[in-house]
């Protein structure tokens, strides 16, 4: 009697979770395989990283199988001190600040040129669809590919661009080894890469815009400019918003361009912060807790970019 | 449709003046001469020989020849590396696809306790730069003994095409109407009866797209095949195509004519695919 008043009375609660599984079961079994593979595949290293971070771990007392004998790790738990060092380092502020140099630059000349070569291509004319190919083919080759190409076509000594300059009588100029005309080599290279893909996606945009609007506005006598500002731009930014983001992010993420053009020379000029840390974990003296810890204060940065993006979005009304 | 963008292009066309439409067109020949003067210039030079490229001639033909070609296909391991980078990018494609899909129907459809967490984590995890996980997974794979073999490639990989696939495949479903699934679902189908046999056959072309762009996101990745592959019996493209211009040597014509023969059949798949690729890309935004 008194066991079928205390099995009734734990009952309340659980039913409540069990109308909560029964209603929701579907969904959560759904969505598992992306959580758990996260969880192990992201998770688990990413929780190890944050660890390493906190160590004074290199490729001299990290464990190590040789043939037979195991080598244990000797490193050791130095709580924030690497963080504090790379904080306080002149690097740190220095290689932000090309980072966020190179990020603007180069997305704002993304969307810049892309957002005029879409408006003349979503003319009415001859040819548009040569054109829309021919300015496409940046983004169909392969990121690797385009910035070997690059090294080639800038290389000081026989490089096409150089050759150009000294035909035309100017002095050839030294791309790739000067820290000035490096940043902007990596910079013409990137944005090569970059445009096409913004001129596609604004080029969309645009043709979602109806045309009615257009004409009414010029029959109201607004001007070519005052249709662009009130009419194209409000249109845009569903769409801008988007690839403004995702540009922002490659961008601030392109690792192939800058290892591949100028492996972050002359003298460091162009490295940004993924560079960096990569070339602190995998060259010279393998220092995996440094790298480590520039990579938690890049994921820092990361996730107050992506907290910002979510408010915009949101105001959007997107309903997450 | 096409008759009124017609009937809009003749009202245009008729009424711009004949220096505006040189100006029109001077840009776009401008702009497209930028855009394929690199890639020209690429193939050219690979048809060049050694002695004609290290000089710095502006010649767009000198003594053309295919010896780089025979040279890059015949006394260098160019195939086995290709071969390499369609294995990883491949596995990377179809594993992303199959364990990304039916989350991206969930989170598309359905709103749970933990949906927000779980959209979070797949754009959080998406954006993750190559720094902050390459040290752990190095580290977890020279443990297992994988450093050198394809797994650890795929797995390091599998961290950002899980989540991209699954937020573009969100993307996609979110344009399938869900007057589908209800029609499904009186007719007695299970959400994932609806999913599998409804949802997921017009869903092909997203799928395709999803699985696509993880392919040539794997392949063209630089830095975990770098760090991971130290063999050059299993190096990917991008990390082999790098011996040709190392520290020493430059061989800029096994260079170009590796490049020419990794670029052609990219770019025509590519050229093909791209209207899909931008609408997926942008999917979320058009809905807003």
């Amino acid at each position: 009697m008194t066991a079928d008043v205390v099995v009734t009375r734990r009952a309340a609660p659980l039913s409540g979770a069990r109308r909560l599984l029964s209603r929701h079961w579907y969904a959560w079994a759904m969505t598992a395989p992306v959580v758990v593979v996260t969880l192990v595949l992201v998770g688990y290293p990413l929780v190890r990283g944050i660890y390493l971070s906190l160590t004074d771990a290199t490729e001299g007392n990290m464990g190590r199988t040789i043939g037979m004998n195991v080598i244990p790790s000797t490193y050791e738990f130095v709580g924030l001190g690497n963080y504090a060092s790379i904080l306080t380092s002149p690097e740190f502020l220095g290689r932000l600040t090309w980072t966020v140099v190179w990020t603007v630059v180069c997305v704002a000349l993304h969307v810049g040129i892309g957002l005029g070569l879409a408006l003349l291509l979503n003319r009415p004319m001859r040819l548009r669809s040569l054109y829309r190919i021919l300015l496409v083919l940046p983004w169909a080759v392969p990121a690797f590919v385009s910035a070997f190409i690059w090294r080639y076509l800038l290389n000081g000594e026989f490089g096409v661009v150089n050759a150009m300059l000294r035909a035309a009588g100017f002095a050839g100029v030294a791309w790739l080894d000067d820290p000035f005309w490096a940043k902007v080599s990596v910079i013409a290279c990137n944005v090569w890469l970059g445009v096409p893909f913004m001129m596609l996606a604004l080029l969309g945009g645009l043709q979602a815009i109806s045309r009615e609007l257009y004409e009414a506005a010029e029959v109201d006598g607004a001007s070519p400019w005052r249709r662009f500002r009130h009419i194209t731009l409000p249109g845009l930014r569903p769409v801008s918003s988007t690839v403004v983001l995702l540009g922002t992010i490659w961008t601030f993420n392109q690792f192939p361009v800058i290892f591949l053009l100028t492996r972050g020379g002359p003298g460091g000029a162009t490295e940004i912060l993924v560079t960096y840390a990569y070339r602190q974990a995998f060259e010279g003296i393998r220092n995996y807790s440094g790298s480590a810890a520039w990579g938690m204060v890049i994921l820092a940065l990361l996730v107050v970019l992506a907290t910002v993006y979510r408010r915009a979005l949101r105001r959007q009304g997107e309903a997450w | 449709m096409v008759s009124r963008a017609a009937r809009a292009g003749a009202w245009s066309r008729d009424r711009r003046t004949p220096g505006r439409s040189i100006a029109l067109h001077l840009t776009l020949v401008a702009a497209s001469v930028v855009s394929v003067f690199p890639v020209a210039w690429l193939v050219l030079t690979s048809l060049k020989p050694r002695a004609v490229i290290e000089t710095a001639s502006v010649a767009p033909v000198d003594h053309p020849t295919l010896a780089n070609y025979t040279q890059v296909l015949g006394e260098t391991r160019f195939l086995t590396w290709a071969a390499n980078s369609v294995v990883v990018s491949l596995i990377t494609a179809v594993l992303g696809v199959l364990l990304s899909a039916t989350t991206g129907y969930a989170v598309s459809r359905f709103r749970f306790p933990g949906f927000r967490s779980v959209m979070w984590m797949l754009l959080v995890t998406q954006m993750f730069p190559v720094a902050i996980l390459i040290v752990p997974i190095y580290n977890l794979m020279a443990g297992l003994g994988l450093i050198n073999q394809f797994p650890s490639l795929v797995i390091a990989y599998l961290t950002s095409a899980v989540p991209f696939c699954a937020w573009m495949m969100k993307g996609y479903f979110d344009t399938v109407p869900v007057t589908i699934d209800e029609a499904g679902r009186v007719d007695g189908l299970t959400p994932f009866g609806t999913f599998w046999r409804l949802i997921l056959p017009l869903s092909k072309p997203g799928l395709a797209v999803a699985a696509f762009y993880s392919f040539i996101t794997a392949w063209a990745e630089v830095a975990y095949a770098t760090a991971f592959m130290t063999g050059d019996d299993k190096y990917t493209l991008a990390v082999g195509l790098s011996q040709f211009v190392g520290q020493h040597k430059a061989e800029w014509g096994l260079l170009t004519a590796a490049s020419v023969l990794i670029a052609v059949p990219a770019a025509a798949v590519f050229l093909l695919v791209q209207r899909h690729l931008v609408t997926g890309l942008t999917a979320g935004a058009t809905k807003a």
